[in-house]
């Protein structure tokens, strides 16, 4: 990663030098241990600040959207295929953006190095290639990487970006796994198991929105819920709101979302709605063989009707 | 007055006895997160908690609460009273209680009193847990304040290191509701000794300092700086950073209408959020994350302290841990210093 870090800098300060793009998005060192964060890069010497790393957790697509003028971007694996997404859903344009592919072997769940924690302050942190060292008050202890990572990481089967201008370092070897045995384990439970789930995890919502805002597929000019004129939904943290609000954003982005878990990462209030999103792209991968942000060419399944579509539905 | 001592296996017995006359609140772990639930036994308190991830500012002004119901234009009856008992929140973090004296400023002051919020604050004592670890976030001590501030609090509990917590009495009812047991005893020396070297302790692990003597007056100064068109960029227009706030405060009234009656609704408000300031012609004065983050920003270090004397943070250091793209406030602090 340290070797990639030093490619992605290089290629950076070449492509601002070069005058080939005014802006690079990328990833900083944060100002909390073992945090990144998104960085705007306009000129070549900030270009030393760019850090690619285990902890690079923000889908940058989402700024995109806002972005003015020629855009090199960072993109993982899931952030090629948002981007795939966006191109596809004309939010963005192919020849305004320049993406730095990075493949990408899984990123931390700062949620996961919580619980390692059980409530003790984080106060310094280390990663190298299959561990991170935490630090803190009277304690230095060691976790593997593999077994912090985020459950969206530890099920993707697109690690490298299936579209890019250059690509840092080498591709990674795709893992062969069933992506979907939790689907399959959570459908098989009884239909009270599964509402019960839906209600707890809702329940915690504080209608930040943040899942929603960080999300790259969501990118309404209003969304449903702030609509006034007429009023779909309240505002209150009253379940008839908050699980409706989750519903209805898990169908907006069928067919749409990655899987890249930004929105299970950036909750505050460790909602964990992510099996729903997995169950609606497994649907559409099943119905509509499509498999989202994978290539430009292929109608999003929404957008599109084809006679052998299934047709169960209508009776 | 002198401090006293309980035994740490005495406290269950303590607030057992404290149950009888008040409703206990109390930090509870679920889920990977602590936050204050009613308790039936102390045995369900989690002790290891830095800070809850919620404030507890919900207890006295919830997110969302039905302030009347109506129909047929009338007012249909006389709401319901808010506590069913006194209540006693146990635990809560110096910071946290200090909150409260900000928002006494806004809801229970001179000229208007919040009857919904001054219900809850009456009803209420505030049994604090000093703040024996600080986190790297906290900056409690750039705020007038500290890890062992009782500002609000009705008791200063005090986690000794050893078997014993100290308990300070701050108000005649922190007093009252030692007064009512005998498991508490007389602080000795040895205590006493122990409660200073902790609090400097305490003290002396907050290492994150802001600066906010002259920063009203350099915020009146810098409205049109091209800063706020740096420090938004990355800000993604999510509530998070003011609905985990400890002191933002800000709310919207709904009328939620079924046939002919219907309740209105208070509701907490984010500035982050695009609709708080759209206007009824479809005008929004402020059109970008960039407008609502420096209102975020003016608003707790400016318009506050000149409406109310004081700055609207309490240096909990929440906005700053729960920020999904690592806003740091007291970089932004910084970076207004440096203007």
């Amino acid at each position: 990663m340290q070797e990639n870090q030093k490619h992605l800098r290089e290629a950076a300060e070449k492509l601002l030098s070069d005058k080939k793009v005014d802006v690079i998005i990328g990833y900083e060192r944060g100002t909390l241990p073992l945090r990144t964060r998104p960085v705007f890069i306009r000129e070549p010497d900030e270009t030393k600040k760019l850090v690619w790393n285990s902890r690079c957790e923000n889908n940058l697509s989402f700024y995109l959207k806002t972005a003015k003028g020629k855009v090199g971007i960072v993109a993982k694996g899931c952030d090629a295929r948002s981007i795939v997404g966006l191109i596809k859903e004309r939010q963005v344009k192919r020849e305004d953006i320049f993406i730095i592919g990075v493949p990408c072997p899984g990123i931390i769940d700062r949620k996961k190095i919580e619980d390692t924690l059980e409530g003790r302050d984080l106060q310094e942190g280390v990663e190298s290639d299959s561990q991170v060292i935490l630090k803190g008050e009277g304690f230095e202890e060691k976790a593997d990487k593999d077994k912090l990572l985020h459950s969206s990481c530890t099920t993707c089967t697109h690690r490298n970006p299936v579209l890019y201008d250059t690509l840092i370092g080498k591709e990674i070897p795709e893992p062969k796994m069933d992506e979907y045995s939790d689907v399959e384990e959570f459908s098989s439970k009884k239909d009270n198991e599964r509402w019960t789930y839906f209600n707890d995890e809702t329940s915690r919502c504080i209608r930040c929105y943040a899942c929603r805002n960080a999300c790259p597929s969501c990118y309404c000019p209003q969304c449903f819920v702030d609509q006034s004129l007429p009023t779909w939904f309240g505002r209150t943290p009253h379940p008839s709101d908050t699980l409706i609000f989750h519903m209805i954003r898990t169908l907006h982005t069928a067919g749409r979302c990655v899987d890249c878990g930004t929105c299970s990462r950036v909750c505050p209030m460790n909602v964990e709605l992510q099996i729903l999103n997995k169950k609606a792209e497994k649907d559409v991968k099943e119905l509509y063989g499509y498999e989202v942000g994978t290539n430009l060419e292929e109608l999003p399944p929404m957008a599109t009707f084809k006679i052998d579509d299934p047709q169960e539905f209508i009776k | 007055m002198k401090g006293k001592v309980i035994g740490k296996e005495q406290l269950a017995g303590w607030l057992d006895n404290l149950r009888e006359e008040y409703d206990v609140w109390a930090p509870v772990k679920g889920n990977g997160l602590v936050s204050f639930h009613p308790i039936n036994s102390a045995s369900e308190i989690y002790f290891g908690f830095l800070n809850t991830r919620k404030t507890p500012k919900d207890l006295f002004f919830p997110q969302s609460e039905v302030l009347f119901s109506f129909r047929r234009g009338e007012m249909e009856k006389d709401r319901d009273t808010l506590l069913e008992k006194p209540r006693i929140i146990f635990a809560i973090r110096p910071c946290d209680a200090q909150n409260l004296a900000l928002l006494d400023k806004v809801f229970d002051s001179e000229d208007y009193q919040d009857p919904y919020y001054v219900e809850r604050r009456k009803g209420t004592l505030l049994f604090g847990m000093a703040c024996t670890h600080p986190q790297t976030t906290c900056f409690c001590t750039s705020m007038r304040a500290g890890p062992f501030e009782k500002t609000c609090l009705d008791l200063l509990i005090v986690d000794l290191g050893n078997d014993r917590y100290f308990v300070e009495a701050v108000t005649e009812q922190g007093k009252d509701a030692i007064g009512k047991n005998n498991l508490l005893e007389d602080a000795g020396e040895k205590d006493t000794e122990r409660l200073a070297k902790t609090k400097k302790e305490a003290e002396e692990k907050i290492k994150s300092k802001i600066v906010i003597e002259g920063l009203e007056e350099k915020l009146d100064k810098i409205f049109d700086s091209s800063l706020w068109d740096r420090v938004h960029q990355r800000c993604l227009g999510c509530a998070i950073c003011t609905y985990l706030c400890s002191t933002c405060h800000c709310f919207a009234l709904l009328d939620e209408k079924v046939d002919s009656g219907g309740q209105r609704i208070r509701s907490w408000d984010s500035c982050m959020f695009p609709g708080f300031t759209l206007e009824a012609s479809g005008h929004n004065p402020r059109i970008s994350n960039k407008e609502r983050m420096r209102q975020r920003v003016m608003h707790k270090f400016n318009y506050f302290v000149k409406n109310f004397g004081q700055t609207a943070c309490v240096g909990c250091g929440r906005c700053i841990r729960n920020c999904p793209v690592n806003i740091d406030i007291r970089e932004i602090i910084q970076e207004i210093d440096n203007e």
